[in-house]
């Protein structure tokens, strides 16, 4: 039996997930808390062994990967010029790396702005500005600012062709780890991501796993060939599309609820679902990831619950009143805590519902009617998902929780004017799969499209 | 040549018309970037910072010009375009039959625009004017016009 063992090394659980090569089926899973700021392989080794205890053989393993978002994930910073166009677009080019946007910047950096910069320490910079043949000025007086920091991340130079390598070799004369891709936003209506995308994951490969602690594991143990985010984008965009030759489930929405975020991802095109909408703002990539910073079940666990509250969610599942606050102040506290009584299970899923409705309103476009003298027109801003046939709910709450479906229900339901899916079919992954699935479809996708469909659940 | 936008403001839909001036612009050597329809003014600012557009050129039909393009110019000092050339041009008001055209384009131009054209402007008188007004600022290069 071949068995390849897929591994995540996140800040609070090492996760393992062991699949049969030859047999197409998974073997079982196992996690144990983190241990990134000693040492990384105890926790390891501590869910390998829970996996060997349910029978499952981890010696010799015929391929072994991991994905990391341990020691904060991969924390990006986004430079452009007009916030609504290159600083979005290099936003997003990060997104769909993986990575974490901490922050972003527009125009010409202010000294404030500087010593922010260098007081984030992010893990890597993406430089953008201009399209091409377009402002020249503001990304070389970025390039010239970032050159006078101590900063010693590499710095991904995406902006305007014409001055691009001038950036470079500006960034590169002071000492600094600068390297050249293709512009994020080429023209003013084209978005060209991968590049960047590409070139990120180089430099995690190459820096970040090492800088992260994480480089014993490589030496040890594995391949980190990927930033966790990212390999559950690879598995939304395998479950959309399928293995090469064949079909997937076609356009797809993932929802990942985690402690202290909400991913949504989409592979789709967004395409207007009205005759005749006039389509506005920057073109959102088929392959979309956004992260909300502010809807976590625990770091945000209070924000969340006053969110909870003012829709009518507590009464939805049965939450009384008296022993809230001290239940969320706990979850707060505690984050690494999971739900045993009833109404942990019940809390859980109300935060988790506001998560998914909130997370997913910001992700979809919007649509308004707009009287002309031409007749009413619609104007559409971002992707149309109102025929979006499936979403699928992962992360802790899908895994252990006890309500999934209201939860990922949420994603159909909240703000009108919201072009969310209408009546897609829900699925939740109950196994705690889906990073694994993106990380084995880098070698088998056909085997990884095919466990994680078999594990999938219609609810 | 130069750069520039091109586009309508706000309510306006000359689709049509936008594409024959965005041909024959791009025919005459100018870098064009179409920002479509329904455009707001600081969409249509945005795209001209972003792509370092050298004129700004606006087409109005439905004859509510006058009311879109307030502020244009006003905006565009704000953001650092003084120098971008601005055009604007189509049936401007509603009422043009009744109104003399000198009066209507001399209230555009105290809106901050270079040039007001009437709906019978030929491309070509754009095209010569345009390289005239580029050249006279030392802006005759690759010149792109942002048309709205």
């Amino acid at each position: 039996m071949q068995v390849a063992l897929l591994l995540d090394f996140g800040s609070t659980y090492t996760k393992v997930v062991a699949v049969d090569l030859d047999a197409v089926r998974l073997l079982g899973t196992a996690q144990a808390p983190s241990t990134v700021a000693s040492d990384v392989t105890v926790g390891l080794r501590a869910a390998l062994a829970g996996l060997a205890a349910r029978g499952v053989p981890t010696r010799d393993p015929a391929l072994l990967l991991g994905s990391s978002s341990a020691a904060g994930g991969l924390r990006m910073v986004a430079l452009g010029m007009v916030p609504a166009l290159t600083v979005e677009a290099a936003r997003c080019a990060a997104l769909g790396a993986g990575a974490k946007v901490i922050k972003g910047y527009g125009y010409k950096l202010s000294l404030a702005e500087v010593a922010e910069l260098e007081a984030l320490a992010p893990d890597v910079i993406l430089l953008a500005g201009g399209t091409d043949g377009g402002d020249s000025d503001t990304i070389l007086t970025n390039a010239r600012a970032l050159a006078a920091t101590a900063l010693s991340a590499p710095v991904v130079v995406a902006g305007n062709k014409s001055v691009s390598a001038a950036v470079v070799g500006l960034l590169q004369e002071a000492g600094k780890d600068a390297r050249l891709t293709e512009n994020v936003l080429p023209e003013l209506n084209r978005l060209n991501v991968e590049r960047a995308q590409r070139l990120i994951r180089e430099i995690f490969i190459e820096r970040i796993v090492e800088a992260k602690g994480l480089d014993r594991v490589r030496r040890q143990v594995a391949d980190i060939i990927m930033p966790t985010p990212m390999a559950v984008l690879r598995a939304t965009e395998l479950l959309a599309d399928g293995p090469p030759g064949a079909g997937g489930l076609g356009e797809v929405m993932v929802v990942d609820i985690g402690g202290a975020t909400t991913d949504v991802h989409t592979v789709a095109s967004g395409a207007p679902t009205v005759a005749g909408a006039v389509l506005k703002g920057l073109p959102e990539p088929r392959t979309k990831r956004t992260v909300e910073g502010d809807l976590g079940l625990r770091v945000n666990a209070v924000s969340v619950l006053e969110t909870a509250e003012s829709a009518g969610l507590l009464d939805r599942f049965r939450l009384g009143s008296d022993r809230l606050p001290a239940m969320v102040e706990r979850l707060v506290r505690e984050t690494a805590m999971v739900p045993e009584t009833d109404q942990d299970h019940a809390l859980d899923a109300a935060l988790a519902a506001v998560a998914c409705g909130v997370a997913t309103d910001r992700h979809a476009g919007r649509v308004e009617e707009v009287w002309t003298v031409h007749g009413k027109v619609f104007v559409q801003y971002g992707k149309d998902l109102r025929a979006l046939p499936a979403v699928v709910g992962t992360g802790g709450i899908f895994a252990y929780g006890r309500h999934g479906r209201e939860v990922l229900a949420a994603a159909t339901r909240g703000d009108p004017l919201r072009l969310k899916p209408a009546q897609p079919r829900l699925y939740i992954d109950r196994r705690y799969i889906m990073y694994a699935a993106g990380l084995l479809a880098e070698r088998h996708p056909a085997v990884a499209y095919q466990v994680l469909a078999d594990n999938l659940v219609e609810v | 040549m130069g750069d520039g936008g091109l586009g309508t403001i706000d309510d306006d839909m000359p689709v049509v018309g936008i594409r024959i001036l965005e041909y024959a612009l791009t025919q005459a050597g100018f870098r064009v970037v179409n920002i479509g329809s329904q455009s707001s003014q600081w969409e249509c600012i945005e795209a001209a910072l972003e792509t370092a557009a050298d004129a700004i050129l606006v087409s109005s039909v439905y004859g509510l010009g006058e009311i879109d393009c307030r502020g244009l110019g006003d905006k565009c000092r704000e953001a650092g375009l003084a120098d971008v050339v601005r055009y604007v041009g189509g049936n401007l008001v509603v009422t043009s039959q009744t109104q003399e055209w000198e009066e209507v384009a001399a209230r555009f131009r105290a809106r901050g625009f270079d040039r007001v054209y009437s709906s019978a402007t030929r491309p070509h008188q754009v095209i010569d004017a345009l390289r005239g007004d580029l050249s006279a600022r030392g802006r005759l290069r690759g010149a792109s016009c942002a048309v709205n």
